[in-house]
């Protein structure tokens, strides 16, 4: 399997399995997924649908338990980092707080003062241009800006590693390409370590340093590409034909495992 | 353009004919009846009839009134039906139509309730507001503690006290249950089936039993608790229901965000809760108004509902019905305060 030899991983998963135990018996989720990330690498993890990439991305934020292997995440000795920190789908963002108290709620639950919290979320909040909605309720915005808030909830909480969770599977076509470029002008800033899950292949070749891709039942990984275009990147970068190429090499594997992943669902 | 603003004019045209059309034919049926000499005899199905014209016409009216006039519109209805009925009431009563006795019109109730409200009754030693008027004189002659046995003859203070302690004792720990049930399977799957039996037990049916845990079993102790009974049921149940519909995403992000235990109950259960939390206090308050003035018929010296009881013992019915009035005008006020504490807690909810 093509895992490169990485000095000090950020994130390392080494043979980590997941079983659930039903009715019907043990049902294996994932099964010997072993893969490191990088410091300030940005992997993408794309698979058919219930290939267990959810599964894997909770098992790495420690909100679900792993039944096999280990996942690591690597902090420097001092640091009071949080180790991670997810972007749900839309919905998470919580409608009971405003736009600032959700953005400023990772620093709060660590006992932040509030005045250094408020000033984070709003250094956030303007790079997002959302200064102006700080004091609005999430139901008084967009999705688009809801999600905008999800994700800068995220990177004013300052973690180790940002994982990310189909953070824009939820909005429409023009909204994801407008919050695509902005994740990337961010990133491009910031340079953190992202483990972002997809559904969405065009996404995965946009955003991604390398492309996990994942076999279904049960979520193993089926290969791993290493998306050498240049940064950085924007809207523009679709239009490249080493995009395309990437895109239509990935999907003949992709879309042979959908197909399989169909078949055995019925 | 011109032909669709052609065609609404004609509806509009149309409209006003038919709103003009229904109100004679409402106007004509009772003359034609008033001078055939029937009209007694007919009286019931021709106001029936009215009514239902009545519906109609609102609904035609609905229809022409503007978008700008729409909320006084809908203020209109909402008012305007009660003050018919009342009126139709009346008039019935005058006429002969409804029998004044058992059934004394909208004036005779108000007379009524000014008369308990004004009046001390020297038989049952209670009022119903508590003469508040009095106020200066009895703290003059003993002080703070003569206000107190003043205020104690009232009904209506008697009530409120019963409901409001009864709402608080119950409604706190239910809320506290309901959250445990709610994120614990094991409490659930315990409670949840016997919480179920005793929901639909009449509260009322277990007075005996919960007055006999006292050593005064008369007091105010027994009818206090049997509210915060039935409160504490009915808040555990919705709570619990309340928990369980938060979105799990919701406790994922609080977990990964670093809430410890009690702030995940203060930034996201309670909150997330809160809606289903509130529909359940708006249930239990009518319950524990239905439970109060029960347990006031059975056995009260005073509070609304003996005064209400007592006076149909006493065969005074118009006093009767302004007992009845008072209750529907605690119901309207603790309603509305609920809205108003539901406005504070839940500022995000519109």
């Amino acid at each position: 399997m093509d895992t490169p030899t990485v000095v000090r991983p950020k994130i390392s998963a080494k043979h980590v399995g997941k079983i659930y135990d039903t009715a019907d018996g043990p049902f294996v989720a994932v099964q010997d997924f072993s893969l490191d990330v990088a410091e300030g690498e940005f992997v993408c993890i794309v698979g058919p649908s219930g290939c267990g990439k959810s599964t894997f991305l909770r098992m790495a934020a420690g909100l679900e338990s792993i039944s096999s292997g280990s996942i690591n995440i690597e902090a420097a000795p001092d640091s009071d980092k949080p180790a991670n920190s997810v972007v749900f789908q839309e919905y998470a963002v919580f409608p009971w707080k405003t736009v600032i108290e959700n953005v400023s709620f990772g620093l709060q639950m660590r006992g932040i003062s509030e005045k250094e919290r408020t000033q984070v979320a709003r250094y956030w909040l303007d790079r997002v241009g959302l200064t102006k909605f700080a004091n609005y309720y999430p139901h008084q915005i967009s999705g688009g800006m809801k999600q905008r808030v999800s994700i800068i909830r995220a990177l004013a909480n300052d973690p180790e590693v940002l994982l990310m969770d189909e953070p824009l599977g939820a909005l429409d076509a023009q909204t994801r390409v407008v919050l695509q470029e902005e994740l990337l002008r961010i990133w491009e800033e910031t340079r953190k370590t992202v483990l972002y899950i997809t559904h969405s292949l065009e996404e995965a070749v946009l955003l991604g340093d390398r492309v996990v891709l994942m076999s279904a039942q049960p979520g193993g990984i089926l290969d791993i590409y290493h998306i050498d275009l240049p940064r950085p990147r924007s809207f523009e970068t679709t239009t490249l034909a080493r995009f395309s190429e990437y895109r239509a090499l990935i999907w003949e594997k992709l879309s042979a495992e959908v197909t399989r992943a169909m078949e055995m669902q019925e | 353009m011109t032909q669709q603003t052609g065609v609404s004019a004609f509806r509009h045209d149309a409209n006003r004919r038919t709103i003009v059309l229904m109100g004679l034919s409402v106007v004509l049926t009772h003359l034609l009846l008033l001078v055939s000499g029937a009209w007694f005899a007919f009286a019931w199905p021709a106001i029936g009839m009215s009514f239902i014209m009545l519906v109609l016409i609102c609904e035609r009216i609905g229809r022409l009134v503007p978008a700008s006039q729409r909320n006084l519109y809908e203020r209109s209805l909402a008012l305007g039906f009660p003050t018919v009925v009342l009126s139709v009431w009346q008039l019935g009563g005058d006429l002969g139509l409804i029998n004044r006795i058992w059934f004394p019109p909208p004036s005779e109730i108000g007379k009524a309730l000014w008369s308990v409200t004004v009046n001390y009754d020297r038989f049952s030693e209670t009022s119903l507001l508590g003469r508040p008027w009095l106020i200066p004189s009895a703290y003059q002659e003993g002080g703070f503690s003569g206000v107190g046995t003043l205020l104690s003859e009232s009904h209506l203070l008697a009530t409120v006290m019963r409901v409001f302690s009864g709402f608080v004792l119950g409604a706190i720990p239910g809320i506290f249950v309901g959250v445990v049930m709610g994120l614990n399977q094991t409490v659930r799957l315990m409670l949840d089936t016997t919480l179920s039996a005793v929901y639909v037990l009449p509260k009322i049916a277990i007075f005996p039993i919960v007055m006999l845990m006292f050593a005064d079993p008369f007091g105010e102790g027994p009818k206090i608790v049997v509210v915060a009974l039935s409160v504490f049921i009915l808040m555990a149940i919705n709570t619990m229901a309340g928990v369980r519909q938060i979105d799990p995403v919701f406790l994922m992000a609080g977990r990964n965000y670093g809430a410890g235990h009690w702030q995940m109950l203060r930034h996201v259960i309670l909150p997330g809760a809160m809606p289903v939390i509130f529909a359940g206090l708006r249930i239990a308050l009518g319950t524990a108004m239905i439970v109060v003035i029960s347990v006031e018929f059975l056995r009260a010296k005073q509070g609304v509902g003996f005064m209400t009881f007592y006076y149909w013992e006493v065969l005074v019915p118009e006093k009767m019905y302004a007992g009845l009035v008072v209750v529907m005008a605690m119901g309207i006020l603790f309603t509305a305060t609920l809205y108003w504490l539901q406005k504070r807690l839940m500022p995000w909810r519109k």
